[in-house]
């Protein structure tokens, strides 16, 4: 993994790769932030490679029968099962390629899903995949609810979000859970490439889904993804919103790369997350105290990742520090065995 | 008879590709979003720095080059989020009111 | 006739798959299945089947991966029984609607609950509809034959359906029998090479699984049901080659000592065994009784199951499911709406036994000789159906 980190190229701004393997004429909502994070990863990844779609709003926008908005191999099998098809991929190629069947194996799968395609019915599979440790990028969209079947609450719904399931009325104040750590558990199965990503921070995004690429093994990538219908804030707004969640430090990007977490972007003046909520009317009925609440969570959660990548900086320091000890004392072994040594062959 | 089954169904199941699949890649552009618009995009070459920024923020892959190195909405599939507008660092793009 | 040596019959479907040459292998055990795959693994670890053999943490990511492997353009097998093939449910349907020639076995077991591990058929006819070619199976011999003839008849170009092989859980499956396998030479070009037309291809990218929107999805149906229907030919095509070759004739609707025969019994599975134990004390003892088995449940072979019943008065059909709420078992249904159309039909008395492993015997198929010749000439039970062996008590 090391070596291919190593030959890793980022992409140039200046000349991006012009193919766009998702085509226009695809009916998402205007001003949709879930399918600007899908085309720059499909983006990404270019013309050799294969996408395996979960059921939910990217599935139904971009395939109604008789059109496709696809350019390279796509396929939908159902909503909870994604990352168990794209292991059936994934593994067919392995085999084929071994067996003579075919020419290439190293092509590029990439299994996409909603929040609730991930977090909820689709996390056993993806467990199943993750632990199995095939050769595929998983990319959650997460736009925090169903939104394809209308809004409705997921386990990644942030807290006092309101949607259709989780609506603010007298004993509610919206959605009453924070969200499930999705990245984490990604990271629990020990998978070599796990990383967070937003599509204003476009060139990010798009160099990490290339660098998943030439990870072996299973990458997770979890991609921020607004969503003016479900979200209630004006179109024109998406990648503003999206800027904010990483400005306020609502939505930290990261990498987790063999188990060890690095900040890629340190947010040192954060923004208040009231900024952030006050463009999205799902946030629109919180009170002051609400607001303080999700700050205060904000603070925490970032306080953690903090030392979850300081932990690295530490770490290496420590590993320096003790080769130098361990190494020392072989010298000092050596010495004395030498001395021993010509001792013993005096008498 | 045989208008009202036409006007049903869109293919005859004896032309369906094996397992209902869609052999012809990015079809969707046959597929005019464009007429979902009600702002639409203008932009002011003579702002344009050309950084691009305004095609790479496009979720509908409207905004593209010109031959003069601006970018220009594609009509036909922009539908007039305003994200281009929103996001131009040199405020070159103004949406104005789609009539009719 | 090749000398037949014992084996377990699992151990024989594991080398059907072995010799079939398949690509990738996804499981997930399941009480009666398991010996299927664990031999499979076995097969796969020792080198001595060139596959990927998957373990993955459920039947629903199992068929997935099924799902996923063929649409890549793999041959691929997998194994299940009751519970598991229930939770493969949802994705059956959309397997056969992706036209992914997709081999199964299923080991016939009672689906809870209660929760019984034994065998009856309640599993796969909950599953009827799903668009798979299904089979049944009586002997050892024809599990292994079974398996051949789906490898062969899925990558016909003009089926690339999914098939089911049913093989009654630990009745057949865990029971060693004489039983012939082939040298890998001896079977030659009998299975053809795996070959898709249609698949996840850089070269040639298309898009699988779309929305079926109003308009084309009763179009998509139609064509799955076409190719199913259309298969029987491929189907029976495959079992003459196949009786041609090695000498071993199988048909859709199997008959036994149906000459003359009033009174039919029809069974499917494992149990006809003991039924053809009945028959035969019964012919002996002059009562023209016969029995007909229906090894081809899908496409179900309506012509050939019209003409083998054509002479007969009788026919006393044998469910090995419950259909809660209906008036009487799949089987039953299907045999009833098979013959309503024709002006001479004979009377169709069915009759619900075995269930979660209940001991299916020859004194049972007596009863119910004796209880379907009583309603012909009594009049019909009040129920459309009987339970035989119900204790009430
Ligand atoms: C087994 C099953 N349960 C429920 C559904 C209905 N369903 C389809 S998409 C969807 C929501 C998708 O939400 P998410 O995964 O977050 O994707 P989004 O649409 O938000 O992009 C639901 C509930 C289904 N298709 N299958
Ligand atoms: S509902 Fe939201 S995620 Fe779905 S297409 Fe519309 S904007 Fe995009
Ligand atoms: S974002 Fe603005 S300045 Fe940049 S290319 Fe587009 S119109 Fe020109
Ligand atoms: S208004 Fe929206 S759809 Fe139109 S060009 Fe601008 S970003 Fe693209
Ligand atoms: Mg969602």
């Amino acid at each position: 993994m090391k070596i291919a980190l190593e030959s890793f190229e980022k992409f140039d701004p200046q000349h991006l790769p012009e193919f766009e393997p998702l085509a226009p004429g695809h009916r998402a909502c205007q001003g949709c932030g879930e399918v600007l994070a899908l085309r720059l990863a499909a983006k990404a990844l270019g013309r050799e490679m294969m996408v395996i779609s979960a059921t939910g709003c990217m599935e139904i926008i971009s395939s109604a029968y008789p059109q496709t908005a696809w350019r390279v191999p796509w396929l939908h099998v159902a909503f909870e099962n994604t990352a168990a098809v794209a292991s059936g991929v994934e593994a067919a190629l392995r085999i084929m390629k071994e067996k003579g069947k075919i020419a290439r194996d190293d092509i590029p799968i990439l299994a996409v899903a909603g929040d609730g395609g991930t977090a909820d019915i689709g996390l056993q599979a993806l467990s199943g995949a993750l632990e199995r440790g095939h050769n595929f990028i998983y990319l959650c969209l997460d736009n925090e609810a169903y939104m394809n079947t209308g809004i409705q609450r997921s386990s990644l719904t942030p807290y006092g979000a309101a949607t259709t399931t989780s609506p603010p009325g007298k004993l509610s104040m919206g959605e009453s859970h924070f969200k499930k750590d999705m990245p984490a558990i990604a990271v629990a199965h020990k998978i070599p490439y796990v990383a967070t990503v937003n599509p204003a921070f476009y060139l990010d995004l798009m160099n990490k889904v290339k660098k998943a690429s030439l990870i072996k093994g299973p990458a997770y990538i979890h991609a921020f993804s607004p969503c003016p219908t479900g979200w209630r804030h004006e179109g024109r707004y998406a990648v503003k919103i999206a800027r904010l969640a990483v400005q306020t430090r609502v939505f930290p990007l990261y990498e987790v790369i063999n188990g060890k977490y690095f900040l890629n972007r340190k947010i040192s003046k954060p923004k208040p997350v009231r900024e952030y909520l006050k463009l999205q009317r799902r946030f629109a009925h919180l009170t002051e105290e609400d607001i303080e609440i999700i700050q205060e969570n904000v603070n925490n959660e970032y306080d953690r990742l903090l030392r979850l990548s300081q932990a690295v900086d530490l770490e290496s320091k420590l590993t320096t520090s003790f080769q130098e000890y361990i190494d020392q004392l072989k010298l000092q072994m050596d010495e004395a065995y030498q001395k021993l040594r010509a001792e013993f062959q005096h008498t | 008879m045989a208008e009202k089954v036409e006007k049903r169904a869109i293919i005859g199941w004896r032309n369906l590709a094996l397992g209902c699949a869609i052999l012809e890649p990015g079809s969707s552009m046959h597929l005019l979003t464009g007429t979902w618009r009600l702002q639409r995009p203008v932009v002011d070459p003579e702002k344009c720095n050309q950084c691009g920024l305004c095609h790479i923020y496009c979720p509908d892959l409207a905004m593209t080059k010109t031959a003069a190195g601006t970018y220009e909405p594609d009509l036909n599939y922009c539908k007039g989020c305003g994200i281009c507008a929103e996001e131009c660092p040199k405020d070159a793009i103004t949406l104005v009111e789609e009539k009719e | 006739m090749p000398t037949r040596t014992p084996m377990e019959v699992s151990i024989a479907v594991a080398k059907a798959v072995q010799q079939a040459d398949v690509d990738v292998i996804a499981a997930y055990p399941i009480t009666p299945q398991t010996h299927i795959v664990e031999h499979l693994s076995e097969l796969v670890a020792n080198g001595e089947l060139q596959a990927h053999f998957m373990n993955v943490e459920s039947e629903h990511s199992a068929i997935s991966a099924m799902v996923g492997a063929a649409a890549a353009g793999a041959s691929t097998f997998t194994a299940t029984s009751s519970q598991g093939l229930a939770l493969m449910h949802e994705i059956l349907f959309i397997a056969a609607s992706l036209r992914l020639p997709i081999v199964m076995v299923v080991a016939n077991r009672a689906l809870s609950g209660p929760i019984s591990i034994w065998n009856d058929h309640s599993d796969i006819m909950a599953e009827r509809d799903i668009g798979w070619i299904q089979v049944f199976c009586e002997t050892g011999q024809e599990a292994y034959d079974a398996i051949l003839h789906a490898f062969r008849v899925v990558r016909d170009p003009n089926v690339v359906l999914p098939m089911v092989v049913n093989i009654d859980g630990f009745n057949l499956t865990h029971v060693i029998e004489p039983i012939y396998l082939f040298e890998q030479e001896e079977l030659g070009d009998y299975l053809p090479e795996h070959r898709q037309s249609l698949k996840l291809d850089i070269d040639h990218p298309i898009t699988m699984g779309p929305v079926g929107i109003p308009e084309v999805y009763t179009e998509a149906k139609k064509q799955v049901e076409d190719a199913l229907i259309n298969s029987k030919q491929v189907i029976l095509a495959a079992w003459q080659e196949f009786g041609r070759r090695f000498g071993r004739a199988y048909a859709p609707i199997e008959t036994y000592r149906v000459e003359d025969a009033q009174i039919l019994l029809m069974t499917m599975g494992v149990i006809s065994r003991t039924a053809m134990g009945a028959v035969d004390r019964l012919r002996d003892a002059g009562k023209p009784v016969g029995l007909i088995r229906c090894r081809l449940w899908r496409p179900f072979p309506l012509p050939e199951f019209r003409e083998a019943v054509r002479q007969a008065s009788i026919i006393a059909v044998i469910d090995r499911h419950i259909s809660l709420g209906a008036h009487s078992g799949p089987v039953g249904q299907e045999v009833r709406s098979a013959l309503y159309t024709l002006p001479n039909r004979p009377q169709v008395f069915d009759f619900v036994l075995g269930l979660g492993g209940r001991d299916v015997t020859v004194h049972d198929f007596l009863e119910i000789v004796e209880l379907a010749e009583q309603y012909a000439t009594q009049g019909p039970p009040e129920s459309e159906y009987t339970l035989i062996g119900l204790r009430e008590v």
